[in-house]
């Protein structure tokens, strides 16, 4: 019999929450049942509310007393009810410490070592547990009425508490209490959700006010009550979602076990705002974390595979990510070649389409004006460019010199950011509290000041190469963002030097572990003199000895350097754009030069190198969700906040960029900038998947040699057998080399045919100009001999009720279509010089036997004409806009 | 509204008296009356409800001009001009009508580019002529550029759309060139 209870009690607080979620599941059929239980004594109790105030709190009380006695039997039900399936887990439990049994003979394997680590502690509770036990049973047994109650509430309040008092016993003791008191719980809030239904309907009620009142206030004061202790209002809801979370997803909840519990030494000051800031403390040991998630094969009723799910979702971010950016691309170089004419209409375009005659706001209409004088000027520029030679060689010096410079500046950059992340890494090995901020946070100011001097440090540079702008501000961003790439692999290998260590330092903290569990096997069998079902050893979770841990390290630093680099960029923003603006706006007052258009000015909107900013902080979000699930959660909160900040500041305190090029059309500069962090991302990440071995003690992969395994455990476990075969056969050389073959073929073939599509464009686009060429030849011709007689042509009325000439019908049908509206448009020129007019006699009049004018000239198939893909067929439009027929919709 | 393109031409009583022979859909005759009460409303005084008699009322240009949809554009007094009968951006309600339909998102493009071409022509002498070209530059720039920019940018434009070499842009030019510009067709409507 005690042995039975025991393994009662070591599933009991080992699965802690698994069991509260199961006693709440049980909890929820049971209060239904309780529903219909209570739905008889409520109208009792309400008609007894129609009695004097006294007896409301009488049938308060008797609600009160009521509780305890219903919970009782309830309890014993559910008691049961858990028997049975802790006997099913006692089962397995047992098998589980048969296998125990061989670890501690052999005592080799980690994955084992883990898991007695684990029931030590189990074991080491036992005792306790049952003393717990009875001591609860007895006051269950002696508690009655109100007492009872006091003794829920007392729950409650242990359960408050239970976060801050962990001492390895009232742990323990809490762990106890909270799965007693889940039942409680679900009934507390059944008592809280009637009162305040009767809150909500006590206007209706024909009571007089005095009542009314009392009543209310005593309901209220109930719920304000309870409610505290359930969580305030959205108690239910969050604690559905917890209960999912914990159940379903995450496994065991935080304090559990010891990947999930922050360390004794750590924990007083585990919540100092300090340490929480850097990460550490209860951050540290939280869902942000790689560290955090456990081994466990399955969770739930689901079975949700957390290990296999985690890897799978690590990678498949990858693979999705470059499928999107890979799309986008492609379709970016679509629309990019359709414009086939681009060249031939620039000027004329902006000229006459770059109004958008949608605007109706004077601001928009000024932004307007400026960016359309912008592209102007772009244009412009990119003319003159085109007409300048200099003098070759001396830029052809200038340039080299220019890069020598700026790899220089690499080069420096990178040299000081490994440095100090080196010296941060010396100091990490000293006490917190000896350092100066300035010593803790090296790194990430390093970083960020490089990051604000160097692009501008660049552009000077930039000034010696003399190059187009276009061409100068893709070199910019391109420098910028080696800038970037560069300090972050430097970063990177750094990081890779402390994983090696920390690699190191986690085999002798294994082979510790390992040593101290045999010595606690061989005293334990010493002095009780039993060989089997020996019993983990007693520890809390917060003084196992662990690893360090490098993948939740490199998590945190990952986050470090996101959360600075948010902060960075809020301050860049105050400081160099608010700060500035107000200083520019208000001293100008009484400033010797204006300020406004003179030297600060106000700051200049740069939007390319916001872009670079965004595609750099992509990648490490891709580099560091990994490790850090969490990041993906601060990201988005970042991203948020800034697009409001930022639209703030731009509106507020920004002006335009003085020469905006656009690096490209059809943005596909900034997608390939984009496709190449994404690449080297992906590198490192894969990398550490691939060959280093993950933390024994923390993290999903934990005993595993490898992350992979997980999916080699999957195929192997899960899958039927052929398709272990298949696989095998898939991951075959023989099969992928092929493949890859095929693969490499493809893409060649493809290549060479686009390359042919390109060629085949080319030679089109060159017939059309020349056949344009010489269109315009053909004309010049034959009009410069009379260009007067032709003008008077063009002005004569009659020549728009001549049917064109049969020639005219055979030339292109773009010709047709440009020429109809002529046809219309001239004869209300020549007539009264106002297009209008006419325009409208001919409309107005449209019996007139002018009328005809107006449709197509000529027989015509009565479909599209062919080639005219673009507007409706200029017959129907015609006939409908000029006096057609009166309405036909 | 395009699709409801004949009937402005119909004073306000006839689009009733069309209606109740069914001749114009109700979606028509909705937003006809709809910019008939944005006409009225820019003169209650001046407009009268009932048009059965035909009233020769003309609002002027500056009523027109500080339309909503007219008020930030550089070009408004021309397209006042352009579609007003006198020329001088005073409208009447066919006016008034005829404008808002060929602005419309409907209006086939051959259409609007011929109202295009009016709009850019300021001395409506039917081409488009350097100083056309260049008055229409800095109503787009407010004046920004330089004199020797906004020469350069003429010629350039002149060199790039001008079919005919004779040194100004005819309809048929403009159309050719403005039929191939990928923002022609979202832009120009209302």
């Amino acid at each position: 019999m005690p042995r039975r209870k025991n393994d009662v009690a070591i599933t009991m607080d080992d699965v802690g929450m698994e069991i509260d979620a199961e006693y709440d599941s049980g909890s929820d059929v049971d209060s239904k049942r309780r529903a219909k239980g209570r739905n008889k004594p409520k109208p009792a109790a309400r008609g007894k509310k129609a009695k004097p105030a006294d007896s409301v709190e009488e049938s308060e009380e008797e609600e009160e007393e009521e509780a305890p006695r219903k919970r009782k039997g309830r309890k014993k039900k559910e008691e049961s009810e858990e028997e049975s399936e802790e006997e099913q887990r006692g089962r397995r439990k047992k098998a589980a410490g048969t296998k125990k049994k061989k670890a501690a003979a052999k005592d080799d394997s980690e994955e084992e070592s883990e898991e007695e680590k684990g029931n030590k502690r189990r074991g080491g509770k036992k005792g306790a547990n049952k003393k717990e036990k009875e001591e609860e049973n007895n006051k269950e047994k002696k508690g009655n009425g109100k007492a009872a109650g006091k003794g829920g509430k007392d729950k409650q309040d242990d359960k408050k508490n239970k976060g801050k008092n962990s001492s390895s016993s009232s742990s323990d003791d809490n762990s106890e209490d909270e799965s007693m008191s889940e039942g409680e719980m679900a009934r507390l809030k059944e008592d809280v959700e009637e009162k305040k239904k009767l809150i909500a309907t006590l206007r209706n009620k024909p009571w007089r006010m005095k009542r009314r009142l009392k009543c209310l206030k005593e309901a209220q004061a109930f719920v304000e009550k309870f409610e505290g202790a359930l969580g305030k209002g959205k108690g239910r809801r969050l604690y559905a979602f917890k209960v999912m979370m914990t159940k379903v997803l995450m496994g065991m909840p935080y304090g559990s076990i010891a990947r999930k519990t922050v360390p004794r030494e750590e924990q007083d000051s585990a919540m100092d705002f300090s340490v929480l800031f850097e990460f550490g403390g209860y951050c540290k040991y939280s869902i942000m974390f790689y560290g955090y998630y456990n081994y466990q094969r399955s969770i739930g009723l689901l079975q949700f595979r957390l290990p296999l799910s985690y890897l799978l979702v690590g990678l498949g971010i990858f693979g999705y990510s470059l499928m999107v950016v890979i799309r986008t691309m492609a379709r970016n170089a679509n629309e990019g070649g359709d414009g086939a004419e681009d060249g031939a209409f620039t000027f004329c375009w902006k000229l006459f389409t770059s109004w958008d005659f949608l605007i109706g706001n004077p601001e928009t209409a000024d932004n307007k004006f400026a960016s359309t004088t912008t592209s102007f000027k772009e244009s412009i520029v990119d003319e003159q460019e085109n007409l300048k030679d200099e003098n070759i060689h001396l830029q052809r010096f200038l340039r080299v010199l220019a890069n020598l410079l700026i790899l220089c500046c690499l080069g420096g950059s990178g040299y000081l950011i490994y440095y100090v992340v080196k010296r941060s890494q010396e100091f990490a090995k000293k006490d917190r509290n000896e350092l100066s901020w300035l010593q803790k946070n090296e790194v990430e100011i390093v970083m960020s000041l490089l990051g604000l001097v160097c692009p501008p440090l660049f552009e000077v540079i930039a000034e010696l190469e003399n190059y187009h702008p276009r061409i100068a501000l893709k070199w910019q961003l391109g420098r910028i963002f080696a800038l970037f790439l560069g300090n972050l692999y430097t970063f990177l290998f750094a990081l890779f030097d402390e994983v090696n260590a920390k690699l190191e330092n986690e085999k002798e903290i294994k082979n510790e572990t390992i040593w101290a569990l045999k010595e606690y096997y061989a005293n334990y069998t010493l002095y009780h003199n039993v060989t089997e079902n020996i019993p983990p050893p007693n520890i809390s979770p917060a003084d196992v000895i662990r690893g360090p841990c490098w993948e939740t390290e490199v998590g945190i630093e990952f986050v470090k350097l996101t959360v600075s680099d948010i902060q960075v960029t809020y301050l860049t923003i105050l400081i160099g754009d608010f700060l500035r603006a107000v200083i520019v706006r208000f001293l100008n007052y009484c400033w010797c030069w204006d300020l406004e258009a003179g030297f600060p000015s106000y700051a200049e909107f740069d939007i390319s190198g916001n872009v670079l900013g965004l595609i750099f902080n992509q990648g490490m979000i891709w580099m560091g969700a990994f490790y850090a699930p969490g990041l993906v959660g601060v990201n988005v909160l970042r991203l948020l906040s800034s697009m409001y900040y930022q639209c703030w500041a731009v509106m507020a305190c920004n002006v335009p960029h003085e020469r905006v090029f656009k690096a490209s059309r059809s943005n596909n500069f900034y997608m390939g900038l984009l496709l190449l962090v994404l690449f080297l991302s992906l590198m490192p990440v894969v990398y550490t998947i691939m060959t280093l071995p993950p933390s024994f003690d923390c993290g999903p992969f934990s005993g595993k040699d490898q992350m992979y395994d997980v999916i080699m455990e999957t195929i192997e476990k899960d899958l039927p057998p052929f398709m272990a075969d298949i696989f095998s056969y898939a991951s075959n050389p023989g099969l992928i080399m092929p493949a890859v073959l095929l693969m490499v073929l493809a893409i060649y073939y493809l290549n060479a045919v686009s390359k042919a599509y390109q060629n085949a464009n080319m030679d089109l686009k060159r017939k059309m100009q020349m056949q344009r060429d010489e269109e315009k030849n053909r004309r010049n011709n034959k009009d410069s001999t009379n260009q007067v007689m032709k003008d008077l042509e063009d002005l004569l009325p009659n020549k728009s009720l001549i049917p064109p000439p049969s020639a005219e019908e055979t030339e292109k049908p773009a010709d047709q279509l440009s020429k109809s509206p002529k046809v219309t448009g001239k004869p209300g020129a020549a007539a009264t010089g106002k297009g209008v007019h006419v325009q409208k006699d001919v409309s107005l009049a449209a019996a007139n036997p002018r009328a005809p004018v107006t449709r197509p000239p000529g027989p015509r198939p009565p479909g599209p004409l062919p080639g005219n893909a673009r507007g409706p067929p200029p017959g129907q439009g015609m006939g409908r806009g000029r006096g057609g027929p009166p309405p036909r919709r | 509204m395009y699709g409801c393109f004949a009937p402005p031409y119909f004073p306000h009583t006839i689009i009733k008296q069309l209606h109740k022979g069914n001749l114009i859909a109700n979606s028509c005759l909705s937003s006809l009356l709809r910019l008939f009460h944005r006409y009225r409303d820019l003169a209650l005084q001046l407009v009268p409800m009932d048009y059965t008699n035909q009233p020769e009322v003309r609002l002027p240009y500056e009523l027109i001009g500080s339309m909503p949809e007219l008020k930030d554009n550089p070009f408004r007094q021309r397209i006042a001009e352009v579609f007003s009968e006198d020329g001088e951006g005073n409208m009447t309600l066919d006016d008034f009508l005829d404008m808002f339909s060929v602005l419309s998102e409907m209006a086939p493009q051959d259409l609007k580019a011929y109202y295009a071409f009016k709009i850019y022509d300021f001395n409506n002498d039917d081409f488009i002529c350097k100083s056309d070209l260049e008055k229409t530059l800095n109503k787009l720039t407010c004046n920004e550029l330089t004199e020797d920019e906004v020469r350069m940018v003429c010629e350039k434009v002149i060199d790039e759309a001008d079919l005919d070499n004779d040194g100004r842009l005819s309809l048929e030019d403009f159309q050719h060139m403005i039929m191939r510009a990928p923002d022609f067709l979202r832009i120009k409507t209302i």
